[in-house]
């Protein structure tokens, strides 16, 4: 009756129709968004592809709305997600912001974009890295994965579908405008080869049911619209039973807990791939597209018997602390290229608590890092400390 | 067919000529059924159609990780206005091909290796301007030996619309069968100017 | 207010089953017209005989907002302004699902009011319920985009130099399919109208104009609530035969209430599985 909702095989997609599959082999069958220059192909992609699937896709009047939309498509038991770029992930704040504390899975891939505002709409930028991190208001912890490539673009879809519903939060996917309009080599698996993981469901009765009771692993099971638990929802500061406390005793218990079911199961969301890592004494921390260059200045200082290692953030937060903290203190640097004026290098010279020297190597958008300006850090990275 | 490392490709034309497409059809038939590494990365501008734009394609025996095209080696030039944007930026030694009809070339900016074939006019011959991208796709098999020709025919039945896979197949023939006149020298490279 | 001690034992309202009843006393002020929409929708809901399973609320921010905090239903209380495209995410997710929205004016139609036009253009199936009170009730009274010309706000001291919206003929002219609007005066009117409202198929718009006694009403020198109510009811016409670009919203000339439109037109979801060749309601795979 539906159309294949896993296109297992190989494709020459683009980063953007990757994420689109991704999202429809994790279950995602309902998409708000707005077109927006450089996400807007993974919108197209996923309007072609829900109706004959059975999904939804709908484009709101704003990205405001978009995100509220997902936010209902998930209460209505449905995976959901939306794409945008830098000034649409401005509107979304707001409502990513309600979906951290109403605990409401779901997706934001952000392809991003030069800013600040308008910007660059068609070329690259890593600029929206603390912006993911707080950019709405209030205090509490994130998720955000970032690909590298349109196999990662696939994969962490996938992946950021199952954190959202294990974690029950927005995860955010931080893509770029390369690696969304890059074409290269897909690897669908089978789908019976595909880790899918849904939300926890309660199986008490209504009235023994409280919302938000989180069990041992700190996460609430949740029951959505019109599966009789009749439960209410605010984006109010609420206790167990999901009712409004404005107090500070409430705020305490329910920001803490928002922030510890990340915080405490961060061994099993923080994911890097670690390269030529055993030895090195120069380390380059690197995320997206800028550990493409990264991999590539590594691996011509290893041609020149320079001990590179490259720590690839594969998901940006949680930032990988104990790693760099164990690191520190045995190498003599750490470089960081990143498609911005300094964001991650900020949380990654805090983790080094000074051990080593940290350097950042960027621009402000508009081309991506070339591997030769990495090389010349890594050069002098080795000759500044002998 | 000669083996090589790595080969760095520009097409560049304007909006609306196919340009990206033949972008993804060379790095698909590479990718998927050549059994290569590629990447296809595009430049446009803000205009839907018209402005100047330009794919890159990287195809590569190894994993490639730095994906932007600075000098290609071959490059494949469809509107004037490209050539003139991207000359500059051929490698030494590299091979220019551009269309007849669409592209006048200065005498000093021809490489060693030059070709030029009348792609849109012959696409117009065989009903549609459309597909002036494979034919210049078949062109570009018989000059250059990036990929199989199989491969490329794979790859362009994958991309294009079920209806008009004869005519595409077509296409690249006509460009495939006057690329090899050309590389016999039964054909000269027309319309030089300065 | 009343300082009487609470009787030992409370007699059951007759609308407890649709109420979170450990969640009362409300918060809203003594003589606010919200509770008698309330119970207006909640009566409504009543005839319907709908399974309350089947039936969600979604509010936004501001004292109609809490609402959706009271009623015994799957309720959602979202950012301000966006209860309707939280509703239209809702609705597409669990088109089984009624979904009713219950928000104030400043909400659905300043901060929301794209949302609110878009929502009826598409025609989702959702019933709106506007509570308008002419003000920003929740901080306290400030200027909404329904207050009148002239009116009194607290930022708005000499006067509201804006004219405000016609809410009734935006609705209508944005392509709601059922129009309509009451004061809170019109008890039996407005309980019927929303039933209507709920069982009609499309994006169905109640307005009910109610004093709010402890900001709108006090700066204006209007009086207690009830001479309020009274004042509202007493410039009221009821005119259902009236196009609603004519039906006037204006405190100090007349308040045009009625049903204005009541048409059919096909919904979002309709156009969806019409042009996707989808069949309702088998379309969508449980995940």
């Amino acid at each position: 009756m539906f159309a294949k909702e896993v296109l297992t095989g190989i494709h020459f997609f683009n980063g953007d129709q990757a994420c689109c599959e991704g999202a429809l082999a994790a279950g995602c069958r309902f998409f708000a968004g707005y077109p927006i220059t450089p996400a807007t192909e993974i919108a197209e992609s996923i309007s072609r592809r829900l109706p004959e699937l059975g999904g939804i896709y709908i484009q709101m009047e704003d990205e405001i709305a978009s995100m509220a939309a997902v936010l209902g498509a998930s209460w209505g038991g449905v995976k959901a997600m939306t794409s945008t770029s830098g000034p649409g992930f401005s509107l979304m704040m707001e409502n990513i912001g309600l979906g951290v504390c109403t605990e409401t899975p779901c997706v934001v891939c952000n392809v991003q974009r030069g800013g600040p505002s308008t910007g660059l709409p068609t070329l690259v930028a890593q600029g929206d890295m603390m912006q993911a991190r707080w950019g709405s208001h209030g205090h509490y912890e994130i998720i955000a994965l970032a690909p590298a490539s349109p196999q990662d673009m696939f994969d962490f879809t996938i992946r950021a579908f199952n954190l959202s519903e294990q974690y029950r939060l927005p995860v955010i996917i931080l893509a770029d405008e390369v690696i969304g309009h890059m074409n290269e080599r897909v690897i669908i698996p089978r789908e019976d080869e595909i880790e899918i993981i849904n939300r926890p469901k309660p199986t008490v009765s209504r009235e023994e049911y409280l919302p938000y009771k989180a069990e041992a692993d700190g996460i609430a099971p949740m029951a959505t619209c019109g599966d009789g638990y009749r439960i209410h929802i605010t984006g109010l500061t609420h206790d167990e039973r999901g009712y409004p406390g404005m107090d500070a005793k409430t705020q305490d218990q329910m920001v803490n807990r928002l922030v510890a079911k990340i915080r405490n199961n961060r061994d099993k969301i923080i994911k890097t791939k670690n390269l030529y890592l055993d030895d090195a004494n120069v380390v380059i921390v690197a995320y997206g597209i800028s550990a493409r260059s990264a991999l590539q200045a590594v691996r011509d200082a290893r041609n020149e018997g320079i001990k590179a290692g490259l720590i690839k953030l594969e998901t940006v937060w949680p930032f990988p602390e104990e790693l760099i903290r164990s690191l520190a203190p045995q190498v003599k640097a750490f470089i960081m290229p990143e498609i911005n004026g300094g964001q991650m290098v900020l949380e990654l010279e805090r983790c080094t608590g000074g051990a080593c020297p940290v350097t950042l190597v960027s621009n402000f958008g508009g081309s991506i890092i070339h591997p030769g300006l990495i090389l010349s850090s890594i050069h002098k990275a080795i000759k500044g400390k002998s | 067919m000669k083996t090589f490392k790595e080969k760095h490709i520009i097409f560049t034309g304007f909006g609306g000529q196919g340009i990206v497409m033949a972008g993804d059809i060379l790095g698909k038939a590479a990718s998927i059924f050549d059994h290569k590494f590629a990447t296809m990365t595009q430049n446009y501008g803000p205009e839907a159609r018209g402005g100047a734009c330009s794919s890159q394609v990287i195809i590569s025996l190894e994993e490639i990780l730095f994906p932007c095209v600075e000098n290609p080696e071959i490059l494949v030039c469809m509107s004037q206005e490209a050539y003139s944007k991207n000359i500059k930026s051929l490698r030494d030694g590299g091979t220019l091909i551009w269309d007849t009809d669409l592209v006048h070339i200065r005498k000093t900016d021809i490489p060693e290796k030059a070709y030029n074939i009348p792609a849109t006019r012959f696409a117009e011959e065989l009903g549609t301007k459309m597909m002036a991208n494979i034919v210049m796709l078949g062109f570009l098999s018989a000059v250059e030996h990036l990929v199989h020709a199989d491969a490329l025919k794979r790859a362009i039945l994958d991309s294009v619309p079920p209806s008009t896979k004869d005519n595409n197949i077509n296409a690249f023939n006509t460009g495939r069968e006057y690329g090899h006149t050309v590389i016999k020298g039964l054909e000269q490279p027309e319309h030089v100017t300065d | 207010m009343t300082t009487q001690k609470a009787p030992k034992t409370v007699k059951p309202h007759p609308m407890d089953s649709l109420l979170r009843t450990e969640r009362i006393p409300h918060i809203w002020c003594p003589g606010c017209g919200i509770g008698t929409v309330f119970n207006a929708v909640l009566a409504a809901i009543k005839n319907t005989g709908w399974d309350p399973n089947s039936i969600a609320m979604v509010s936004g921010i501001g004292c109609t907002g809490r609402m959706a905090g009271y009623i015994q239903l799957d309720s959602f209380h979202t950012t301000h302004g966006r209860a309707l495209p939280f509703a239209t995410g809702l609705k597409l997710a669990r088109p089984q699902t009624k979904v009713i929205v219950v928000s104030g004016d400043g909400d659905l139609f300043a901060i929301g009011g794209n949302h609110f036009i878009h929502a009826a253009r598409r025609n989702m199936d959702i019933t709106v319920i506007c509570v308008n009170n002419l003000t920003y009730g929740m901080t306290g009274g400030q200027q909404a985009p329904s207050t009148p010309l002239g009116a009194k706000t607290t930022t708005t001291v000499n006067g509201s130099p804006e004219e405000p919206f016609n809410f009734c003929y935006l609705a209508s002219s944005c392509g709601a399919t059922y129009v309509a609007r009451w004061t809170a005066m019109q008890v039996r009117s407005l309980r019927s109208s929303i039933t209507e409202a709920l069982q009609k198929t499309g994006f169905s718009f109640v307005e009910v104009i109610t004093p709010c006694p402890s900001s709108f009403g006090r700066r204006n020198r209007m009086g207690s609530a009830l001479e309020m109510l009274k004042f509202y009811h007493g410039r009221s016409v009821i005119r259902g035969d009236i196009d609603p670009k004519d039906a006037a919203m204006d405190i100090d000339k007349e308040i045009v209430v009625g049903k204005f439109v009541d048409i059919e037109r096909p919904t979002f979801l309709d156009n969806y599985a019409k042009f996707n060749r989808l069949q309702i309601p088998h379309w969508r795979s449980t995940p």
